[in-house]
């Protein structure tokens, strides 16, 4: 045993007036922050354990405790901040990679807060959405060039479509990443609200296949919990090539996450390792691509649209171009500041581009190749509020998807500390006694009112630009000004500056 | 009539029921802080936790249609309130024999250890809405309504 | 200060259309009296008409009306005209003094037909190639501007009051069966001739009143189908919206109005089957068509014209039936000042097109 350079991160402070002992803090904390001691009758605090998720906190019935950034400062280093020196700390206890659990935090330039929205004035009325129709309705599929009509009859049979009330959907979420109460949540906020969820790369728990119309079942290089009737469950079929949170890399579920009903739902063994493969060893170029693509398309005998899941990287343009030619649907674009279960924390912050700039590029590169209208473009990687899905439909996206920010609305406090397994939440843990602390009725109501408050919002917002229709926003750039942004910026976002 | 049920799929075991009760039966019924760190005597929760973790749930009285408890008792202090329909004990009347308590299938009902005879039995909370282990239940795992036994 | 087309400029308007369903022709006296009664929806900063059935004696060619800056401008586009076409005629369009109007640019109209085998290298139908020649002289010359292309119409329009622009033009000689015109407000203006309405494209015209705030959105949809929106005005991308689901899609009239005013999606809900599959279809693939904001319009062509509000009409349009002739208006009084007692005044509702159309002719 060796002395560890490890310090805490949080200071836990109990104020002793406040403090009935009741000791719900001890049982809520799953990483033993806090401890009873009966010979003394007194509590204390662990705090090199504390993680800063606020559980305690937020239970304490007498709001008694406070978390605290701990107070340990080295010598000012604008290069050497705490953060690498820890994490050199960590590393050479370890030997290993750091890992991380959530989307990039750290402050790259967030262009969604350089961007801003119009609104009418005296030359045209703005609408009231508590007066006239307000329609936020969305279709994600593959579009025809026209339509043929003869004698007044339509010819042209329209491809299978995804139908959403509102344009946002719940990102992809493995059962296994994250616990099947959240699944539930999520699965059951979708169905209330009208939208889908994504059952991400861990399959479809069988207790979920009733949700199959609100679901978007992911193929990913494990092809974990990929059967016929899995793909037969869900309106869409989505292939993962890549996520914002780890391009390039494929994700892993240890198996200490993997119990019973996860391994029966991804249909390997308890307790083993579930890895995917970087990438899918059937796609090493873009023609493979299309053979998946219409593999998946012949076995569902055209019966749903096919997605292509890709990580926002350099050349992202040029990629999304080649999967529309390639036969997909939809495109699904992941910005680098999408979250996950667990990454390498090197990969997170530093590999692929904002999705905002991404999103403009790929919208940008189809229409000047005369393909955005065939194909749906869905974006994800941070969208953190009604008002940055506003910004990314006049960008260009046809919707968006979420995942952070569905978490935080069941609970999530950003701890990053998903990949532990310990989620105090219930969130993103498979210990059933934090499973449980996830009641998926209240979840579902907490998911499904976060989309109500969005799509309330989103109708405020059109109204008052004047639109009545969420596709006379999508790719209206005119609606946007940029605040703060060099002209690169301003040309690549096709956003002209405020003022203009 | 109304009866609390418990989830004990969404019981968390934080006993934050049982703080909640003892408060609410304390001199401080509306401020915890005191409740705990004034009362002379902290009352015993009227809900029991039971937990084999990872099961956990909460225990009160029943509030039977056809109460063992009722008919053991050597007073008449157990008696059924008319209007509510609960099953409630006088303090008067309670000699602390705790016949009801072996007499109870559930194990609803406690020594009251804070006092010298009496047991302590949920009493609905009779006089403050909904009972505060429900009001109280972080995660929904407790709920009122009416139902069966 | 930025022109037209460099910088865009939103606008209020007045619109009228008088169109004879039998074909008779009229002159230009009417729609003139007709705009003029609206002077106040507009400010001086633009008018304009469209004319149809005015140059019978030269039908089958095409009618370029042109706006140029110098004569070098003029020179190219004429060098231009003489590699692509056959000009049958040319010569100045004749105007008048009139103290408000300014700043004239060189006014030129032009007879031509494309040459043949022109049209046989561009691999191109013959329309489309003078579609393309049109978006051509207008990005790539500077100081020229096509102001109309259509056969037997053309566009007047200038800088100044309507009634004002159509006095300079002497539309009064000037015999049509339909006419259109327009009184602009722009909230800003660069003054250039080019911006005034009617926007045309062969022989589409369309006056237009309202701003509307999809424009980027059906902007960025009909450029991807080879349109350059190059005047960035709302009136320009309504035209190539008609053109594209009219001309280059083949919708029917009744589709096309259904794509750019769409029923709201709870009225599709209450249709039957057959036609919720058509309206599903048409807003699913045209969603970006939809034009949405306050917008009444007159689209005109050869065959008649079709008036149409947005969907939840935010902007005026009235109606009114005498004998064989219709006509559309922003205010029901340009409508009575030209014809008093009409057989039927009515105020069409949101999307509900008022469609006149020449007799025997069985769309726009």
């Amino acid at each position: 045993m060796t002395l560890s350079m490890n310090t805490p991160e949080f200071l836990v402070e109990r104020n002793l007036d406040r403090c009935i002992k009741c000791q719900v803090c001890v049982g809520q904390c799953a990483n033993e922050v806090h401890k009873y001691d009966k010979e003394t009758d007194s509590l204390s605090c662990e705090d090199l354990a504390c993680v800063g998720c606020h559980r305690c906190v937020t239970l304490c019935p007498t709001h008694a405790l406070t978390i605290k950034k701990f107070p340990l400062e080295f010598r000012t280093n604008a290069n050497w901040t705490p953060s690498t020196i820890n994490a050199i700390y960590k590393q050479a206890e370890s030997g290993g990679i750091l890992l991380t659990g959530m989307g990039n935090d750290k402050p790259y330039p967030i262009y969604w807060d350089h961007l801003l929205l119009n609104a009418s004035q005296v030359t045209n009325p703005s609408i009231d959405p508590l007066r006239e129709p307000m329609e936020v309705k969305t279709y994600l599929g593959r579009k025809p060039d026209k339509l043929d009509f003869s004698d007044g009859e339509l010819l042209t049979e329209i491809a299978p479509q995804v139908e959403l009330e509102l344009p946002i959907m719940f990102s992809a979420m493995s059962f296994g990443s994250i616990s099947l109460n959240a699944v539930k949540s999520l699965a059951a906020a979708a169905k209330e609200v009208g939208t889908m969820f994504n059952t991400g790369e861990g399959g479809l728990h069988q207790d979920l296949y009733s949700y199959g119309d609100n679901a978007i079942v992911q193929v990913a290089s494990g092809r974990f919990g990929v059967h016929s009737q899995y793909l037969e469950a869900g309106t869409a079929i989505e292939i993962k090539i890549g996520q914002g949170a780890k391009p390039g890399i494929g994700g892993h579920l240890p198996g200490e996450k993997v119990g019973r009903e996860v391994s029966e739902t991804r249909m390997i063994p308890e307790g083993s390792d579930a890895l995917s493969p970087a990438p899918h060893h059937d796609i090493y170029s873009i023609e493979d691509l299309r053979q998946l693509i219409y593999s998946l398309k012949e076995a569902t005998r055209y019966k749903k649209p096919v997605a292509v899941k890709i990580a926002a990287v350099h050349n992202v343009a040029a990629i999304a171009s080649g999967i529309a030619r390639a036969g997909a649907d939809i495109i699904t674009i992941d910005g680098f500041r999408g979250g996950t279960g667990a990454t390498p924390l090197r990969t997170r912050d530093n590999v692929g581009i904002p999705i905002e700039l991404a999103l403009a590029a790929v919208d940008s590169r189809l229409r000047n190749e005369s393909i955005r209208h065939q194909v749906s473009l869905v974006v994800a990687g941070s969208l953190r509020n009604s008002a940055d899905v506003m910004k990314a439909i006049a960008l260009g996206a046809d919707a968006v998807y979420i995942a952070s920010s569905a978490l935080l609305a069941l609970g999530c406090h950003m701890c990053q500390k998903c990949y532990t397994g310990k989620c105090n939440w219930g969130i993103a843990t498979q210990d059933p006694n934090l499973v449980k602390r996830l009641n998926p009725e209240i979840g579902a109501q907490r998911a499904a009112n976060l989309l109500r408050a969005w799509k309330h919002e989103i109708k405020e917002m059109l109204g008052g630009m004047g639109i009545n229709a969420i596709e006379s926003l999508r790719g209206n750039r005119l609606m946007l000004r940029g605040v703060g942004l060099s002209d690169r910026d301003l040309e690549i976002l096709g956003v002209k500056a405020a003022g203009e | 009539m109304k009866k609390i049920y418990a989830q004990e799929k969404y019981c968390i075991g934080c006993r934050l029921c049982e703080v909640y009760c003892s408060a609410v039966h304390s001199e401080y019924p509306n401020d915890l802080v005191k409740a705990f760190n004034r009362s002379k005597i902290v009352p015993t929760p009227r809900v029991k936790v039971e937990e084999d973790r990872p099961l956990s749930f909460a225990m009160q009285c029943r509030h039977c249609d056809e109460p063992h408890c009722l008919k053991a008792c050597i007073t008449g202090a157990m008696y059924r309130d008319e209007e509510s329909g609960a099953i409630l004990n006088d303090a008067e009347r309670c000699v602390g024999c705790w016949t009801c308590i072996v007499a109870c299938p559930y194990g609803g009902i406690f020594r009251d250890e804070s006092k010298s005879k009496v047991v302590a039995k949920c009493d609905y909370c009779l006089d403050q809405g909904d009972p505060a282990c429900v009001k109280n239940c972080p995660n929904g795992a407790l709920k009122i309504e009416e139902g069966g036994e | 200060m930025l022109r037209e087309g460099q910088v865009r400029i939103p606008s209020g308007c007045a619109i009228s259309g008088i169109i004879n369903r039998k074909g008779n022709r009229f002159s230009g006296e009417k729609i003139i009296e007709s705009i003029a009664v609206m002077h106040d929806r507009s400010n001086g900063l633009g008018g304009g008409f469209a004319a149809y059935g005015i140059y019978p004696e030269y039908k089958d060619f095409y009618a370029f009306h042109m706006f140029y800056d110098n004569l070098q401008a003029k020179e190219d586009v004429e060098h231009f005209f003489n590699e692509h076409f056959s000009v049958e005629l040319s010569g100045i369009i004749p105007t008048r003094k009139v103290s408000s109007i300014k700043k004239s640019p060189i006014i030129w109209r032009y007879f031509m037909k494309p040459l043949p085998d022109k049209i046989r290298d561009s691999e191109l139908y013959e329309d489309e190639y003078v579609v393309q020649c049109v978006m051509k002289i207008n990005s790539k010359f500077s100081g020229a501007y096509v102001v109309s292309s259509g056969k037997n119409m053309g566009a007047f329009k200038a800088v100044g009051y309507p009634e004002d622009v159509g006095e300079f033009y002497k539309l009064e000689e000037y015999q049509g069966y339909t006419w259109t015109a327009h009184g602009r407000f722009p909230t800003n203006t660069p003054g250039w001739w080019g911006g005034a309405h009617p926007f045309t494209l062969l022989d589409w015209s369309v006056v237009h009143n309202g701003e509307i705030s999809s424009y980027d959105a059906n902007r960025r949809y009909v450029e991807m189908f080879g349109y350059d929106c190059s005047l960035q005005t709302d009136t320009e991308a309504i035209t190539y919206a008609f053109d594209l689901l009219l001309r280059k899609h083949g919708l029917p009239l009744d589709m096309a109005i259904q794509t750019v005013a769409a029923p709201f999606w709870d009225s599709i809900a209450h249709m039957d089957e057959k036609q919720q599959k058509v309206f599903k279809a048409l807003r699913i693939t045209y969603s970006s068509l939809l034009i949405n904001g306050p917008f009444s319009i007159i689209l005109g062509s050869k065959n008649g014209f079709v008036a149409l509000n947005d969907r939840i009409k935010l902007r005026a349009l009235v109606a009114a039936e005498d004998n064989d002739t219709l006509y559309v208006a922003s205010e029901e009084s340009a409508i009575r000042a030209v014809c008093p007692k009409p057989e039927r005044v009515w105020s069409p509702r949101g999307g509900e097109p008022v469609i006149g159309l020449l007799e025997g002719a069985d769309s726009i």
